[in-house]
């Protein structure tokens, strides 16, 4: 009577896939996380996490009013990144500090000017930082200290004192030259969007499947494994593509982040990341069969693991040694890390290679466990 | 007889529980229609389940058209019809997409789908609504929908897991009337219910309770063995609810009920007649020997029910209403109206409830019972019109009114989490009970319902029947002279059923007024007046006799309260 026969069809697949997409593009909230949020979330990575400190208000409490005490203030007031705001007394330093007005502060004390010109090494600034934010405090101390070095070169050489440095440091940022971080971050979020979609988006849909009894009536019909498997990966696996493609464009149209590499590396590299993250979504949702349950598994294996240990806003090498190892076990780390190097170095195979092979083994770790534990049966 | 389906000895346990299945044996015969029934929780689904081979069993033995059908899926798949709970449809697609892709899973294809796409939607009467979305859908439509998708590929074997919950008389009817049509081809069917009266039309029924089977046979032997022991007591004077409690207490008698103006009675033995005189029935009461039912013959195999005494009505004291109060408009709607957008859900309904009177609220699904339900306690507001209670208006002073009532929500909105104790705490602080009063009356809760076995267990992990008492318990703590029941015995066995009737029985004596929805036909019958909702009119109100006088014709003399329900709303159809 069934002409289907009891292998693979193709027809079945197709059948389901028309299904899922059907559902996809009439349920406002897969359109919603798939479009709408990565490109704000692309926006509140690249304009509000922002890792620059580009004009830092900095305190000057000057106690010299002498020559060399001037000759330093406009050295100062110079540098690009320092807005100088002067303050009359330790009091008020101590009160604009505490209220966070100032993030750092430099105090010349009121023997300044004659120590530079006796000029036997004993004129010294003080540098104050507010250790409240340590990048920030980090970058006020490195700024101050860099201006105060120039200067006291310059000013030595004319005293002729060999306070003379031997090395002479020039910062240069490769591949990120004006280094911005925008330029840093954005490629990495797009593996955040694709977590989203991949395993947060996959798990619920297979989830509400459950609770509306959709699957138990899918598993009574002559459905095969491998075609119920295969009708989740392929319309979210198309619908994460499209997202990270719309982030591409959305990156490199709008906010203006270079793309060094080629299109079909990171489809490929893409691929495997979605892999990886279908996978765990699968699994999840097999497990739990409960929406709720599934979401709060994403977030808790997916999307925390991929927001701070993919190396995407926090870098993988300051973290202690325990966190890095765990973070090889997230597929996040090697996709943000080989999306960093396409979009801004371009292609460099070793890399790229070694973060695939990572992929790929991942993938089949989680795809290994979906397929063991998804059933044509509610057992 | 030619077996479709033979169990033998079947086992289902889950982990860390007591047998779903327990030595269940049964055979079921080929093209036949059987019902498997029995309340929630008796292990109806997991046999489907096992039928269908979407469950291995623990132990024993089972064969669907002589295959294993949990490691024979491959072959047997295309052979049996499956319909979950919840029709297993995509709400999201609609009724033409539904049947598109449920053909393709079932490898139903061409001319041969094209000629059963229109069979089936011909018969489902669903041919005007094909671009239709299934999730916009009334419950009877989803329901045959469910059906159609489940029937493509003609399967040989048909599981029907409660096809009938939460649908109305109508479309259960009109349900029975197709699957009984494709019957006649031969096919086997298996259909689950807690409803008994609809599992009397089945050719044969499993009796189902605490995952085994009580009794298999046919529904017609079933209730041979009643016959002689159902009696009626007419032309009753007095109180039919105080009548009921005496006759409850007579050794004869193993079940009552009220049915209509009638008290309906199953007796021990046949001809053991109780004694009407110390019963109080009155000089002209009378004892008829009456028809057996099914139910009749479930509740004497589980033992009979035996509570005639409540201890909440004991424990409670007489209700008394202000002197200045109307003491017939306990409950008042004064062309009370609700409209969501264009729809109109409740359309000028008035009626009044006296005091201890238990009303009935009965429609079709989404007829406006519900809405009307809810102003009525105050979780909706009125579009239009007055919902008001003892008096007071919901919508001025709904906190005022609400200290005075208690409510049931559906599937007893109890906290799964909280123990038994916790949540006895937990609804009688809400109501502002406190300190020595609060203890006491939790105390007294636990006692009433026997509750304390089960004191530090989670609300989720507890019987149905202890649930219902906790429910229960949790609506009427605070002492509320009224009761708003939503559909409060669904899915709950027959005997506790009883005992939930038998405390609302005796909480309406002690003059609380007591309003009720409900899907069960019988259920309708205890209630003292019915107002029957549809298309958001009040379409009758009156006694369950009066409703059931309207419709008597010469075919019919002697209506059921579903006949009356089914016709009533027909006759509004045609207006």
């Amino acid at each position: 009577m069934n002409s289907g026969g009891s292998g693979f069809s193709l027809r079945r697949l197709r059948a389901l896939n028309k299904k899922e997409f059907l559902q996809i593009v009439r349920d406002p909230s897969s359109i919603l996380i798939a479009f709408i949020l990565p490109v704000v979330m692309l926006f509140f990575i690249g304009y509000a996490i922002n890792l620059d400190t580009s004009r830092v208000r900095v305190g000057l409490l000057a106690l010299d009013g002498g020559e060399k005490a001037k000759s330093f203030i406009s050295a100062l007031q110079a540098s690009p990144v320092i807005d100088l705001y002067p303050i009359l007394s330790q009091e008020s330093l101590l009160r604009e500090m505490a209220q966070k007005k100032l993030r750092g502060a430099v105090v010349l004390q009121n023997d300044f000017s004659a120590k530079v010109i006796i000029g036997q090494g004993g004129a010294a600034i003080q540098v104050i930082a507010d250790g409240g934010e340590p990048n920030t405090a980090n970058f006020v101390q490195a700024y101050i200290m860099g201006i105060w070095q120039n200067w006291s070169l310059a000013h030595s050489q004319e005293n002729a004192i060999k306070t003379t440095r031997p090395i002479d440091i020039h910062t240069r940022a490769w591949f990120n030259p004006s280094a911005i971080s925008r330029n840093f971050l954005i490629p990495g979020s797009i593996a955040i969007v694709l977590t989203v979609i991949g395993a947060m988006l996959t798990s619920m849909v297979v989830a509400r499947e459950w609770e509306r009894g959709t699957m138990e009536a899918l598993l009574s019909t002559p459905i095969k494994k491998l075609e119920l498997l295969l009708s989740k990966i392929i319309p979210y696996y198309t619908l994460g593509m499209a997202a990270m493609f719309l982030c591409l464009i959305v990156a490199t149209t709008i906010m203006d982040v270079p793309f060094r590499g080629s299109i079909l590396i990171l489809c490929v590299i893409s691929t495997l990341f979605l892999g990886c993250v279908l996978g765990m979504g699968l699994l999840i949702s097999t497990v739990t069969r409960n929406q709720f349950n599934a979401a709060s598994a994403t977030l808790l294996i997916g999307f925390l693991p991929a927001m701070i240990l993919g190396g995407i806003v926090f870098e993988i090498a300051s973290m202690p040694l325990i966190l890095r190892f765990i973070s090889r076990l997230f597929p996040t780390r090697y996709y943000a890390n080989s999306l960093q190097t396409i979009f801004q170095t371009g292609f460099v195979p070793e890399l790229i290679w070694t973060n695939a092979f990572f992929l790929i083994i991942l993938m089949f770790f989680w795809f290994g466990i979906t397929a063991k534990k998804t059933k044509r049966n509610l057992e | 007889m030619i077996t479709a389906i033979e169990v033998k000895s079947l086992q289902k346990r889950f982990p860390g529980q007591s047998p779903a299945l327990d030595q269940i044996s049964v055979n079921i015969a080929h093209g036949s229609i059987t019902g498997l029934v029995g309340p929630d929780g008796a292990g109806k689904t997991t046999l489907l389940r096992l039928m269908a081979g979407l469950l291995e069993p623990t132990k024993g033995y089972i064969k669907v058209l002589g295959m294993d059908p949990f490691l024979q899926c491959d072959d047997l798949r295309a052979d049996i019809g499956y319909m979950p709970q919840k029709f297993g449809l995509y709400e999201d697609l609609s009724v033409i997409e539904n049947l598109n892709l449920y053909a393709d899973l079932r490898n139903v294809l061409d001319s041969e789908r094209q000629r059963l796409f229109r069979r089936l939607l011909t018969f489902t009467d669903l041919t005007k609504f094909t671009k239709r979305y299934a999730g916009k859908l009334s419950g009877g439509m989803k329901q045959k929908l469910g059906l159609a998708c489940t029937l493509l590929g003609t399967p040989k074997i048909l599981l029907l897991d409660e096809p009938g919950v939460g649908v109305d008389p109508i479309s259960r009817r009109e349900l029975w009337r197709m699957v009984r049509e494709l019957a006649g081809g031969g096919m086997t069917v298996l259909w689950s219910t807690s409803y008994l009266d609809e599992a009397e039309l089945c050719d044969s029924v499993c009796l189902m309770n605490q995952g085994r089977i009580v009794a298999d046979d046919t529904p017609q032997s079933l209730k041979s063995t009643m016959r002689g022991r159902c009696l009626h007591i007419t032309n009753i004077q007095g109180n039919r609810r105080n009548l009921l409690k005496q006759a409850l207490r007579a050794p004869e008698v193993i079940d009552g009920v009220i049915q209509g103006a009638n008290v309906r009675l199953v007796t021990a033995a046949v001809g053991a007649y109780p004694d009407l005189g110390p019963v109080g029935a009155g000089p002209t009461a009378r004892l008829v020997e009456v028809e057996p039912r099914l139910e009749d013959a479930f509740i004497s195999l589980l033992g009979g029910s035996s509570s005639a005494e409540s201890a909440l009505a004991a424990v409670i004291p007489e209700v008394e209403l202000p002197p200045d109060m109307n003491q017939d408009a306990v409950i008042e709607a004064k062309q009370l109206t609700k409209r969501f957008g264009k729809f109109t859900a409740t359309d000028s309904v008035n009626f009044r409830v006296k005091k201890g009177e238990i009303f009935g609220l009965l429609g079709p699904n989404g007829a406006g019972k519900s809405t009307t339900f809810k102003m009525e306690c105050g979780l909706l507001k009125p579009t239009n019109g007055q919902a008001l209670v003892m008096g007071i208006d919901l919508k001025e002073s709904p906190s005022k009114a609400r200290q005075r009532l208690g409510y049931m929500a559906q599937k007893f909105s109890l906290y799964r989490q909280l123990t038994v104790e916790k949540n006895l705490a937990f609804f009688s602080g809400i109501y502002g009970l406190t300190g020595e009063r609060q203890k006491h009356k939790i105390q007294q809760m636990l006692d009433v319902f026997s509750l304390h076995p089960y004191l530090e267990m989670p609300s989720a992990d507890l019987p149905l029947g202890i649930k219902q008492r906790l429910a229960l318990a949790c609506a009427v703590m605070h002492g509320p002279e009224l009761l708003f029941l939503d559909e409060p015995t669904s899915g709950v066995d027959p005997v506790a059923r009883r005992e939930f009737w038998t405390h609302i029985n005796g909480l309406a004596n002690k003059g609380v007024t007591v309003m009720v929805t409900t899907h069960f036909m019988d259920e309708a019958e205890y209630c003292d007046r019915i107002a029957l909702v549809y298309r958001g009119k009040l379409i009758a109100l009156g006694t369950p006799d009066d409703l059931k006088r309207k419709v008597i014709t010469k075919e019919n003399p002697n209506p059921t309260m579903e006949d009356a329900f089914i016709k009533l709303v027909r006759e509004a159809d045609d207006e």
